[in-house]
């Protein structure tokens, strides 16, 4: 067991008057670039935690071979950003399968809304994700990650291939960009302040 | 960065997650939740001797400001139901001080919306 040592003063939360804390999930397929966007914007080193699954998965996860194997472990990555004295915001990042629906149920309880991260070569990848934030009642913008920083060719055919709604905002970043994450976060707070008034 | 790497991963092997929670359930999520931020109480006098390994390094971990329920699983590299259930016991016996994280209501979401856009703006713009 660990020894308890101390961490890094910035480890900590920011001691504000009231601070409290929101999240926003950050979701896409496996490899789509989630924890390269959570820490570019996260002011600590991005970290994970993971969750023992008993038997919940068994009928999904085909366990033949391996018999003994009754857990499986789910891991779910996080930062965090300081925004004011009274509000810390969480960014947390987990594919889309779902089997990992237990861990869903945590992070999407009370979240503010969700940045969709969406590979243009693997949109199909991307339906399981939608659905799930779909199923939870998230609103939601997609962030196409998009590595070379060209401009996307057709954005209607994104929207049409994803199904998505006029509305719901598409916007290009790159993940490993600290500035053009930001603004993908930025768009998907003014979406979900258009959503709320 | 200091201090994270110190912290050992816990061999699952060694010692069962229920032997760890002494077979206690989960938490109410309204209770605990990812982002419930912990910190322990200032009274250092009142440290008690009975706690588990886990729980006093749950209590060293919570003892210089508040961490989220999330981190605390990651620098602890403990399960998370495991963390959830540990903090909850600590609560109930007067160690640590938990604070709720913000309530989802129409009007606050606003307001926190508005402070959110104004942060991000602030640092990144």
């Amino acid at each position: 067991m660990v020894s308890g040592p101390s961490l890094d003063e910035q480890a900590y939360v920011r001691e504000g008057a009231s601070q409290t804390a929101v999240k926003i999930l950050v979701v896409g397929h496996f490899a789509v670039g989630k924890t390269t966007f959570i820490g570019a914007i996260s002011e600590i080193p991005p970290l994970s935690t993971e969750e023992t699954m008993t038997r919940a998965a068994e009928a999904v996860d085909d366990l033949k071979g391996v018999q003994g194997k009754t857990t499986t472990t789910v891991a779910m990555d996080f930062g965090r950003l300081t925004i004011s004295d009274r509000v810390v915001l969480y960014l947390f990042g987990t594919p889309g399968q779902q089997r990992f629906v237990q861990m869903w149920e945590d992070m999407a309880r009370g979240a503010l809304g969700a940045l969709v991260l969406v590979d243009p070569e693997r949109l199909a990848d991307s339906f399981a994700v939608i659905d799930l934030i779909e199923q939870y009642g998230l609103d939601y913008a997609i962030a196409v990650n998009h590595f070379d920083g060209s401009p996307l060719r057709d954005e209607t055919a994104l929207r049409d291939a994803l199904d998505l709604l006029d509305d719901t905002p598409v916007v290009t970043c790159d993940a490993r960009d600290e500035q053009s994450s930001a603004e993908a976060l930025i768009t998907l707070v003014r979406h979900l302040q258009d959503r709320a008034h | 960065m200091t201090g994270f790497d110190e912290l050992e991963p816990q061999t699952p092997e060694l010692v069962r997650p229920y032997v760890i929670t002494k077979g206690r359930g989960l938490p109410d999520e309204e209770q605990l939740s990812l982002i419930t931020l912990v910190t322990a109480v200032a009274d250092r006098q009142q440290r008690p001797t009975r706690l588990s390994p886990e729980e006093q390094s749950l209590l060293e971990l919570c003892s210089a400001g508040y961490l989220s329920v999330a981190e605390i699983a990651g620098h602890t590299q403990l399960p998370l139901g495991v963390v959830k259930i540990l903090l909850a016991a600590l609560t109930e016996g007067g160690y640590l001080i938990t604070r709720p994280p913000v309530q989802r209501a129409p009007v606050a979401d606003r307001e926190i919306l508005e402070e959110v856009l104004n942060g991000l703006r602030a640092k990144f713009g």
